[in-house]
């Protein structure tokens, strides 16, 4: 863990602090202890690690991303950095009965009292586009309906670091935290589509900051 | 701790020295008496800009350097944020920020041709010619010349205080660049301070009302009759005569207006009050150096017209 701690004091924080700068709003609302789960839109690599930077150094190494499997640990070099610079929750894409459980991983985390990160648009979108939600979030939620869930909306990240671009150039990033929601007992879809509204409604807030 | 002592005994180090009691007593005052948030955060804000300014421009040229650089930087970035961009116009705004390490190598180095060309010539050019090989047509015009008008405003201007700053002394022991640095900021930074109370207390005429319905034609006057004196009073941080003087007050009471207008025109296009939260109760950078984007090149130029 002390090389996470390392990677994110000598890299990350001053990147994401110095050369690009981040615009927070809501930091009352981010979770210092576990259980919770953070569900943000997702538009770059950035977005992991800008999120990651926001949590004071003694909570990081409870927080824990979760990412697909067939790309985090594709190779070696992968496993590694996901392992030990990040520490991924693996989450396989595509189910094989021998697995188990795919999200046996994550229960588990939860159990801990870890602060997972999720993106449950599934991977990477276009910049500024916020594509439909997976169901799987609304999963969890029902089967831990006592673990906060809190909305997150990231902008600018995907301009920095674009889905298939290797060129990092600076902009400002605009982060803004809304309040933790717990499960209603609705069905998986209408859960689903208001946690999807809850971070248009904060991407708003954000477009339209006067 | 011996170059802050030394300094203290200069001309721009007494001056400074003043200023810095100064502040000293208003903060004493807001806490003794009557204050508000928001005044209380204006002052705050206040000991940090000049502690930062002595600290990163004052003492040492080469540190002003890397500081006057860091400043470009930040603005340019919080620019960049705020205007629209394609996903193409990613490479040359790379190469906008790269060009803010060879204008201030310039500057530093003194080398005035390169350091008035490199942005309005060779920039210029090369922005374009890097976006044939990208090849996006749709937007080039407006796009690109966003990215040099972001260049010439807040690299450009702002690059010619750190020239400035490299200006040697006409006589033994006469003003340098630092004290013609100090000159302009101070009398910049009072400008706008200048035009606020002078518009708070008198203020009727909405001067430009369409872009900015708090400046007033009394605030202006106001502050520009009172800049104009105060060029003349501090004029010995320079090698001016007493009508040079008051012209350079002239210059930078009308250039600072200006400057802070034409930054409000690009945020009214943009659709933002603030440019950004860096220095509380201050907005962002780009709310802190509009008014230098103007004031820094018109006078730079009137100095070293009369005297280099």
């Amino acid at each position: 863990m002390w090389l996470k701690k390392l990677f994110f004091i000598l890299f990350i924080r001053p990147l994401v602090l110095l050369v690009t700068g981040i615009h927070i709003k809501g930091r009352e609302h981010l979770p210092l202890d576990g259980s919770a789960i953070l569900v943000a839109n997702h538009n770059s690599h950035l977005d992991t690690l800008v999120i990651m930077s926001l949590f004071p150094l003694k909570t990081l190494k409870k927080v824990r991303p979760i990412g697909a499997y067939d790309y985090f640990f594709k190779n070696s070099i992968m496993r590694w950095i996901s392992t030990h610079l990040i520490d991924v929750i693996a989450l396989r894409r595509k189910v094989s009965k021998d697995d188990g459980h795919p999200f046996e991983a994550i229960y588990s985390a939860i159990d801990d009292g870890d602060i997972l990160l999720l993106f449950p648009e599934g991977s990477r979108g276009e910049p500024e586009e916020i594509q439909p939600f997976k169901t799987g979030i609304a999963h969890i939620a029902q089967k831990y309906p006592n673990t906060p869930i809190i909305p997150l909306y990231i902008h600018g990240a995907g301009k920095v670091l674009p889905k298939g671009e290797a060129l990092f150039v600076p902009f400002i990033i605009d982060v803004n935290i809304g309040e933790a929601i717990l499960y209603d007992g609705s069905e998986k879809e209408v859960y689903t589509e208001n946690l999807y509204q809850r971070i248009v409604a904060l991407e708003k807030e954000v477009k339209n900051r006067e | 701790m011996d170059i802050v002592i030394e300094f203290f005994l200069t001309k721009s180090g007494i001056v400074l020295a003043l200023i810095l009691v100064l502040l000293l007593m208003s903060t004493l005052a807001i806490y003794l008496r009557w204050s508000t948030p928001e005044l209380k955060q204006r002052i705050i804000s206040w000991w940090y800009i000049i502690i930062l300014f002595i600290l990163g421009i004052m003492l040492n040229s080469t540190v002003a350097m890397i500081f006057f650089a860091l400043l470009s930087y930040l603005a340019l970035k919080e620019y960049f944020t705020l205007i629209p961009t394609r996903r193409t116009d990613r490479r040359i705004i790379f190469y906008a920020y790269l060009s803010i390490v060879a204008q201030y190598f310039f500057a530093g180095i003194g080398w005035y041709e390169m350091f008035i060309i490199w942005i309005p010539v060779y920039l210029f050019l090369l922005l374009p010619f890097r976006q044939i090989f990208i090849g996006e047509t749709k937007g080039f015009l407006e796009n690109t010349a966003r990215v040099q008008w972001g260049l010439m405003m807040f690299v450009f201007s702002i690059s010619h205080l750190a020239y400035m700053l490299t200006l040697p002394a006409l006589e033994a022991g006469g003003s340098s660049g630092r004290e013609f640095v100090l000159y302009v900021v101070l009398l910049t930074a009072l400008n706008d301070i200048l035009q606020y109370i002078w518009g708070k207390s008198l203020g009727k005429h909405k001067i430009i009302p369409k872009v900015s319905p708090n400046k007033t034609v009394e605030g202006f006057l106001g502050a520009f009759v009172t800049i104009i004196f105060l060029a003349w009073v501090f004029s010995f941080l320079t090698p001016f005569l007493w009508y040079e003087a008051l012209l350079a007050g002239v210059i930078i009471s009308g250039g600072g207006f200006v400057g802070d207008i034409v930054i409000s025109m690009v945020k009214r296009d943009i659709g933002v009050k603030d440019t950004g939260n860096l220095l509380r109760g201050h907005g962002g950078i780009l709310d802190r150096i509009d008014s230098l984007v103007y004031t820094a090149p018109l006078f730079f130029h009137y100095l070293f017209y009369l005297y280099y």
